[in-house]
């Protein structure tokens, strides 16, 4: 009764659950150019676009899909053979388990008119099934705790999922091993079906039960004589043998059942299985209910993001589809990790300290921004730094099983955090050549040009201003911490040698751009030069000259007296950006791996 | 000598066609060369951020390509520069590279400066040479005026990359050449294109590449021929977005030299990605005879 209670109250918490979380793709937005619009409106056009895809040729490609990369999930296999080999054990596993075991009375009964659950082959079958899904767990934990070359941070939410999968699983075998060994459930089915049996026949059956199937009888132990045995087994072959193959089919329970032989008398008397089915039973119940708010919403979301984004074209799509197939991707993240394996500047950690970097951590972060979640301005910041190291290389998105466009979410994510007007030292980058050539003429002038402005003025006064608390003097680095990141390169003589002949400012082709507006520069290279040996680093990092230089090398090729111009300008850079970000909060508290 | 060719960044995603044409062309001269999956960023756009993590991002790509006894054949210019610096860099310091071996240590890779880093240029002037080059070519260019753009971090710092002389480099024009174009003289031939300011100063941008495209005009050039995705995306796809088919700009379109030289070795336009171009460059396949067919002047095959 109570468990047919618990059993509606995790469905319903399932269902809604569920509601909730796809409610939130329609609710929510990473873009900053989508058209306004309710989530009616969104939900109706996205019901729209589904409908239109089923009954148009596209229909095929997504059975293809759905065949090859959501059932085959051969984007896995292709990939890496080891995660195929154990997602296809959890998977196919719990699928076995789910379809066979948990809901048999609805699907195996009725399809299998001798269904018996002790019976094989289905004691074997969910066995197996079990020990699937155990070896795939193993093989997940080994290559999240253990192996594996940059791996992604294990977050709760993984570990979670390990943990419940395990308690099911766990309990499940033990479940059935005191069962195996359990004589007052032997009783139950004595009483039950051996009715026409004799005192004496009872007594020649319990031996052969002892002796073959581990039953843990207070009554006798073995040896039993050959002849008492047969008769046993005789009896067995009449009265169980229809629904009772030998214990050890039940390969994972049947050790279960050997390994505690000698408290398996201990165990029945405190009724530990009755105990254990408890355990088993919440557990699956919790896991269920736990579904729409957990990794395992992938079992959903990972096909419909596989075949959306089989058949959706970004140009010609519905903008208010786009917003909401984005917000239905961050779903489909299970937080894998082939992402941030395949990241080209995931190396990048080593030396920049921000988990952010890493494509797998972006996703979780993402969500907190799309669904509004206060952030502190250290973590936007850090979001921010991730997002603009990104190479835009798109391997992430190759690698992603889930077949996330994860550079698409990356630019639009940009643009939306760029226009909370966190200054961004990153966007003087030359990758910020993908921002001119696609993203610019979506975005108006003003939000092209105003996050360039805002860092520029940051990094020439000194500070991330308006992300520091409080309002402290600038601080000027001392001439010995100038260098000392980039010191080993940059050893005096490099600059000191510089005569002034302004070689390098003849040669270079940002002054020779506008000659008349070269005061506009700031300090010119060889200024700058001289300005190095003077520790006019407030001139220096006020130049404009350092931001509009194109690293073209043409003033260190020209320089007379071998100074490395170019480089000291990179150096320069460097400095300015990390005086900033010193000033700024020091984004040390959060996200910082 | 065994060949990894090092993917840049920049072409995986938005010049898919510079990849393709990449691949016929090596595949048509002979060039074998292995793809590490493992490659990552050669750190180049880290630069102006932390020169450091510039060179390590550099180093795990020399120490991957070294665990696979391969050397790197690059074709974007900022990733040859930035791996051949980091290489500069790393042998003179034995601290940082100690540094830099330990944060490879995680990933099991170690650095020790085995693997070379070349240009595709390289391997098609020093490895096959022109003469080689022209033997497999099918057709050849006539009357064909090429501006030929080498970009900054081919030639410079000339003490560090060493592709060729930093300030009268022939290397390039020689590979022009051998297709049977003319390499012409023009003013701006050793400047910057403009690329590494675009989104950050638009405007410099846009005039840096206008004054190179005005030299490239002046000289009569029919085409600026370039190897650097970099400064093709700043030649064709920045000038083909914000000036389609303009009067002023009609003149000088911009190839990558794989698709030049791909052409004279009997690879279609599908494969060297063509129509993926902005601006149009049906001119230079009017240029176009078959070889050994010289004296027939009248012949055109545009195939």
């Amino acid at each position: 009764m109570i468990d047919t209670v618990l059993l509606y109250v995790a469905l319903a918490v399932f269902a809604l659950g569920s509601v909730y979380r796809m409610s939130a793709w329609v609710r929510h937005n990473v873009r900053t150019d989508t058209p306004a619009a309710s989530p009616w409106a969104r939900l109706a056009s996205a019901l729209q676009g589904v409908a239109s895809t089923l009954f148009s040729a596209k229909f095929f490609t997504l059975l293809r899909v759905f065949v090859v990369d959501a059932v085959l999930q051969i984007r896995i296999l292709r990939r890496s053979p080891y995660r195929w080999i154990m997602h296809m054990c959890i998977y196919g596993g719990f699928m076995l388990l789910l379809l066979l075991h948990a809901l048999d009375a609805h699907i195996t009964a009725r399809l299998f008119s001798g269904y018996q659950s002790s019976a094989n082959p289905y004691v074997f079958i969910r066995d197996f099934a079990g020990a699937l899904v155990v070896l795939g767990v193993l093989m997940a934990v080994y290559r999240r705790f253990v192996g594996g070359p940059r791996r992604p941070p294990t977050r709760d939410a993984d570990t979670a999922l390990i943990v419940v999968l395990a308690v099911i699983l766990l309990s499940g075998i033990m479940l059935k091993g005191t069962k195996i060994t359990s004589y007052t459930r032997y009783q139950e089915m004595v009483d039950e079906y051996g009715v026409i049996l004799d005192e004496e026949e009872t007594k020649l059956l319990e031996a052969y039960w002892v002796e073959e199937f581990l039953v843990a009888s207070p009554n006798m132990e073995g040896p039993f004589d050959d002849r008492a045995l047969e008769k046993g087994e005789a009896l067995h072959e009449m009265a169980c043998a229809e629904c009772h193959p030998k214990p050890y089919w039940a390969f994972t329970s049947y050790a279960f059942a050997v390994a505690s032989q000698r408290v398996a008398p201990t165990l029945d008397q405190q009724r530990f299985p009755d105990f254990m089915w408890w355990v088993h039973y919440l557990a699956c119940m919790i896991g269920l209910a736990y579904i729409p708010f957990s990794k395992m919403f992938h079992f959903f979301t990972t096909p419909l993001s596989l075949m959306t984004n089989a058949v959706m074209d970004k140009e010609t799509a519905d903008p208010l589809n786009l917003a909401t197939k984005q917000m239905m991707e961050l779903d489909a993240c299970m937080h894998c990790g082939a992402c941030t394996l395949a990241c080209s500047v995931g190396i990048a950690v080593e030396e920049v300290p921000n988990e952010y970097i890493l494509p797998s951590e972006k996703i979780p972060a993402i969500k907190e921004l799309a669904a509004g979640k206060p952030l502190t301005p250290q973590k936007e910041r850090l979001i921010q730094q991730g997002l603009h190291l990104c190479t835009t290389c798109n391997r992430c998105a190759e690698a992603c099983p889930a077949g996330i466009q994860l550079t698409d979410l990356w630019l639009a994510v940009k643009e939306t955090l760029l226009r909370k007007g966190i200054p961004e030292p990153l966007l003087l980058s030359p990758l910020s050549v993908h921002r001119s050539v696609s993203v610019k003429e979506r975005l108006g002038a003003e939000d092209y040009e105003k996050p360039l402005e805002s860092v520029r003025e940051a990094l020439g006064t000194g500070s991330l201003a308006e992300l520091r608390r409080d309002p402290a003097p600038l601080a000027v680095p001392g001439p010995e911490k100038l260098f000392d990141a980039a010191e080993r390169w940059m050893k005096p003589e490099v600059y000191a040698t510089c005569y002034r002949c302004t070689t390098c400012t003849s040669a270079c082709p940002v002054v020779r751009d506008d000659p008349e507006g070269a005061e506009k520069l700031g300090l010119l290279p060889h200024q700058i030069m001289y300005a190095v040996k003077l520790r006019q680093w407030d001139l220096i990092f006020d130049s404009k000259m350092l931001w509009d230089c194109l690293g073209c090398y043409q003033c260190q090729e020209q320089c007379p007296q071998s100074v490395q111009v170019a480089d000291v300008l990179y150096l320069l850079k460097n400095r300015a950006i990390a005086r900033a970000m010193e000033n700024g909060p020091s984004g040390q508290e959060e996200g910082v791996i | 000598m065994n060949l990894a060719l090092f993917r840049c960044c920049v072409t995986s995603l938005r010049l898919r066609h510079y990849e393709d044409s990449t691949n016929a062309v090596l595949d048509a001269l002979g060039v074998g060369f292995e793809d590490v999956a493992d490659f990552g960023c050669c750190g180049y756009p880290l630069k102006n951020f932390d020169f450091k993590a510039y060179v390590l991002s550099s180093a795990r790509n020399l120490a991957l390509a070294e665990r696979e006894s391969l050397d790197m054949m690059t074709s974007c210019n900022c990733c040859y520069g930035s791996l051949k610096q980091a290489r500069a860099i790393l042998e003179e310091d034995a601290d940082l590279r100690r540094e830099v071996n330990g944060a490879l240590a995680k990933e099991g890779l170690r650095y020790d400066g085995d693997a070379k880093v070349l240009s595709v240029l390289e391997v098609f002037h020093d490895l096959l040479g022109t003469e080689a080059i022209k033997e497999r070519l099918q057709g050849t260019y006539k009357g064909l005026r090429v501006a030929t753009h080498y970009g900054c971090h081919l030639l410079r710092p000339g003490n560090v990359v060493d592709f060729d002389h930093p300030r009268a480099p022939k290397k390039f024009d020689a590979l022009v050449e051998a297709t049977g174009a003319r390499s012409v003289p023009w003013t701006q031939k050793l400047e910057c294109c403009g690329s590494p300011v675009s989104g950050v100063n638009d405007e410099l941008s846009a005039s840096l590449g206008r004054a190179k495209m005005d030299s490239a005009r002046q000289a009569g050039a029919d085409l600026v021929c370039v190897i650097c995705p970099y400064c093709q995306i700043q030649f064709d796809w920045v000038r083909g977005t914000a000036v389609p088919d303009s009067e002023e700009d009609k003149g000088v379109p911009s190839l990558y030299y794989h698709q030049l030289l791909g052409l004279c070795l009997g690879l279609d336009d599908e494969a060297l990605g063509l129509a993926e171009e902005r601006l149009r460059t049906t001119g230079v396949k009017r240029a176009l005879r078959p070889v050994k067919k010289d004296s027939d002047e009248g012949a055109t095959s545009a195939a």
